[in-house]
């Protein structure tokens, strides 16, 4: 038998075949839905459950909210049921024309601009610090946590040796409040939730114990305890002439409060940080302020950014709280708004709660996927 | 041998430290005393009694849902405070359960590889927890049930109950002479499944071989009980409220102030609890499915025995803050008038009696106590779950 090393080579390709397109049930719409809604007979009973479901509660949402609704009008007759709408949806004609005061409280008409100025200034403090890209953000840092709370207070407060004339916080209200007290909790909570952190892992004993005994006394208690004894006891415990008014009870209330959970967020980052980390400063011969401000915090508060953005979204809405103390943010004045006899029907209350609720999730869902967005880019930068 | 003494960079630290401590110390007793000195001046001003004395006097204002026996005109503050608490205890409790189930539901539908139930559970995640629970409460209150039918146009649902804005009323079981015997033949079904169980894990023990108990077991704990009741000759009757001229008579009474704070708590703290729970299940690697199958374990075994354990130990603390937060939450009750401690001893009893350092100091140390309680038993699971390292 003779080896074939003479094999015609006729049946073997000296050229590559082109690639094929995969297979029909690999790629498509329909190998999509077979993959993702009907891969097995759970997944098909799951799927119909899901479409009855949004068939039954879509559309009637759909239609009270958006068709039905009624967006102008004057007075409660535009929202009744009459002839030409038989069941007529949510009333947002009200919510239009009290939407000034949802946003300004009872601030005076003609010193609203300076409401407006404060809204800007605010919102360019918050993209110069939160924008990880923007130049100088040391800088933004002192006009976010120094300038902006002494150039707010003018504003909104008067000054009349300016030219501001002074306005009463009884007049603030809506939004307005709700921004003020929750850009306060922020302002003052992030340092002294700082300063409590560090006192939480400091090795002198007293600062300790002040500081775990301050922090996990917060904690355990509701906010509405804390407000309750910001407005009850607070003017107790003063002289009687320097009573603090009603909004800056609340406020002292709120920051207290935020501080002990910003205190918890700042640890958890300060525990983060390699221990070499703080050798290394130590045999640098950096004394412990300087190590702090120059090593450790940096890189703690950066890994803690996602954490400090979530408890800030936690702030927002525990904002509304001070509702309870007679405070009138958003959720007050609209409480206060919907018993206007001139707006009374069946949908008004829907209405403005609708509203709020757009407002306060279109706020804290945009904080959480920026601290998403941080968090994906801290992965990234650690992973390298 | 020369004697250096101790080098002074460090003494320096030392003594600067003892100093702001110190400095610490006379700042925190200072203030402590100052607002002492003011606090009474102020109340002796204001013509306020001090001490815990109040406790035994006469409250004299109704409270609207009350657990133990109380009325204004002899019960005293102290029963109130008792009252209050009770409520709290009360709409906290079924709130946890409510939220738990729903959470794991929810939790678990976000991991599923169904895309259309995964859309489902992220989209109520997101919506509910991103909106305030305060203001979830006033929509459910004032928007769904304040707006619920009046007394004559009362909804009847199913079993004769009645809803409307009011609240809802159910039928009042009524418990015949003989239906001890269904609860004694209910304990005797659990006792035995217990025993069948710890039969059927020795004998897995000695032989390997796994008998099985779910029939036998779902017969002495619901079978047993329900032949018991048949034979006794159904020893228990329903009675549906009557719907009177003023009010609704007879029935079990759920206030729409407690349903709204229970729909809004369980809502708003499920979906966190789905976050925790999706949290822990994607902290099981891939792995240990893999190895638990390659070991021949079934689905269902290798959930029970192989992923549940190791999720729960990163589930539960979060967990147990949530369960933390839910309590803590439930004093919004004040804001719709559902009266827990809060609404009945900080609202009512510290305006009656303005009494308002004692009031505070008390309810905060009881949410102090519920939460230190709490992290106390949340330590010794730690300990008991965390990993044995070899």
């Amino acid at each position: 038998m003779t080896v074939q090393t003479d094999m015609p080579r006729l049946y073997l390709r000296s050229v590559w075949v082109p690639e094929l397109p995969p297979q029909r049930t690999q790629r498509g719409p329909v190998s999509w839905l077979r993959h993702n809604l009907f891969s097995s007979p759970l997944n098909v009973a799951l799927t119909i459950i899901c479409v009855l479901f949004i068939a039954w509660v879509v559309p009637p949402l759909v239609r009270f909210f958006v068709i039905d609704a009624v967006w102008s009008g004057t007075d409660r007759q535009a929202c009744l049921a009459d002839a030409q709408h038989p069941t007529p949806g949510a009333c947002f004609a009200f919510v239009r024309t009290w939407l000034s005061y949802f946003i300004y409280g009872f601030y005076p008409l003609g010193q609203r601009w300076r409401v407006n100025l404060f809204f800007l200034a605010l919102a360019f403090g918050i993209v110069w610090l939160l924008r990880l890209s923007a130049p100088r953000r040391d800088i933004g840092a002192v006009y976010f946590f120094v300038v902006l709370p002494i150039l707010s207070f003018v504003l909104l407060s008067g000054l009349p040796a300016i030219g501001l004339t002074s306005v009463p916080t009884s007049l603030w209200g809506g939004i307005l409040v709700t921004i003020v007290v929750a850009t306060v909790g922020m302002v003052v909570s992030l340092p002294f939730g700082i300063l409590l952190a560090l006192g939480r892992r400091s090795d002198m004993p007293v600062v300790k114990l002040c500081a775990v005994i301050f922090i996990e006394t917060i904690r355990g208690i509701p906010l509405i305890t804390v407000l309750f004894m910001a407005s009850v006891m607070l003017p107790l415990f003063v002289p009687e002439r320097f009573a603090p008014d009603k909004l800056l009870r609340a406020l002292i209330g709120v920051a207290l409060f935020a501080s002990a959970y910003m205190a918890e967020v700042v640890r958890g980052g300060l525990v983060a940080v390699p221990r070499g980390q703080y050798e290394a400063a130590r045999a640098l011969g950096l004394t412990y302020w300087r190590m702090m401000a120059l090593v450790i915090l940096p890189q703690a508060l950066r890994v803690t950014l996602p954490n400090i953005v979530n408890t800030f979204i936690g702030l927002f809405k525990d904002t509304t709280l001070v509702f309870v103390v007679g405070i009138f943010d958003l959720l007050r004045t609209i409480e206060a708004a919907r018993a206007d006899a001139k707006w009374a029907t069946p949908t008004t209350s829907i209405a403005g709660y609708a509203f709020a609720a757009v407002f306060y999730f279109i706020c804290c869902y945009g904080m959480s996927r920026y601290a998403r967005g941080v968090e994906a880019r801290l992965a990234r930068a650690g992973r390298r | 041998m020369v004697d250096y003494g101790r080098p002074t960079p460090r003494r320096a630290f030392r003594i600067g430290s003892i100093a702001l401590q110190l400095a610490l110390v006379v700042v925190v007793v200072g203030i402590g005393y100052a607002a002492f000195i003011n606090a009474s001046q102020n109340l002796a001003h204001a013509n306020i009694a001090t001490g815990f004395g109040f406790w035994n006097n006469t409250a004299g204002f109704d409270i609207s849902q009350t657990l133990i026996s109380y009325s204004s005109s002899v019960s005293t503050f102290g029963r109130a405070f008792w009252v209050g608490f009770l409520n709290t205890l009360l709409v906290a409790g079924i709130s946890i359960v409510l939220a738990t189930i729903i959470g794991f539901i929810v939790g678990i539908a976000r991991l599923s590889s169904n895309w259309l139930v995964a859309r489902l559970a992220g989209g109520y995640v997101e919506m509910i927890r991103n909106v305030p629970l305060l203001l979830q409460l006033l929509f459910w209150y004032n928007a769904i049930l304040k707006s619920l039918p009046e007394l004559h146009g009362s909804l009847t649902l199913p079993g004769g109950a009645l809803l409307n804005n009011r609240g809802l009323f159910l039928p009042r079981p009524e418990f015949g002479a003989r239906f001890d015997a269904v609860t004694l033949a209910l304990a005797i079904g659990i006792v035995a499944t217990a025993l069948l169980l710890l039969w059927a894990h020795r004998r897995q023990q000695r032989t390997g071989a796994q008998p099985h108990v779910a029939w036998p077991a779902l017969g002495l704990v619901v079978g047993l009980p329900i032949l018991v009741f048949v034979v006794a000759g159904s020893p228990l009757i329903f009675h549906p409220p009557d719907l009177g001229r003023f009010n609704v008579r007879g029935g079990i009474e759920i206030l729409p102030e407690f349903a709204a704070l229970l729909l809004a708590l369980s809502i708003y703290t499920a979906a966190f609890i789905a976050e925790v729970v999706r949290a822990g299940i994607l902290a099981v690697s891939v792995g240990q499915t893999e190895a638990a199958h390659a070991l021949g374990l079934r689905q269902g075994t290798t959930l029970r025995l192989i992923i549940v354990p190791q999720a729960m130990r990163v589930i539960v603390p979060p967990l147990t803050s949530q369960y933390l937060n839910l309590i803590k939450n439930s004093s919004l009750a004040v804001a719709i008038g559902y009266p827990d401690l809060v609404q009945v001893f900080a609202g009512s009893v510290l305006n009656i009696t303005g009494q308002a350092v004692e009031v505070i100091a008390i309810t905060m140390a009881v949410y102090l106590a519920i939460s230190l309680i709490t992290s106390l038993a949340m330590n010794l699971y730690g300990r008991t779950t965390a990993i044995v390292e070899r």
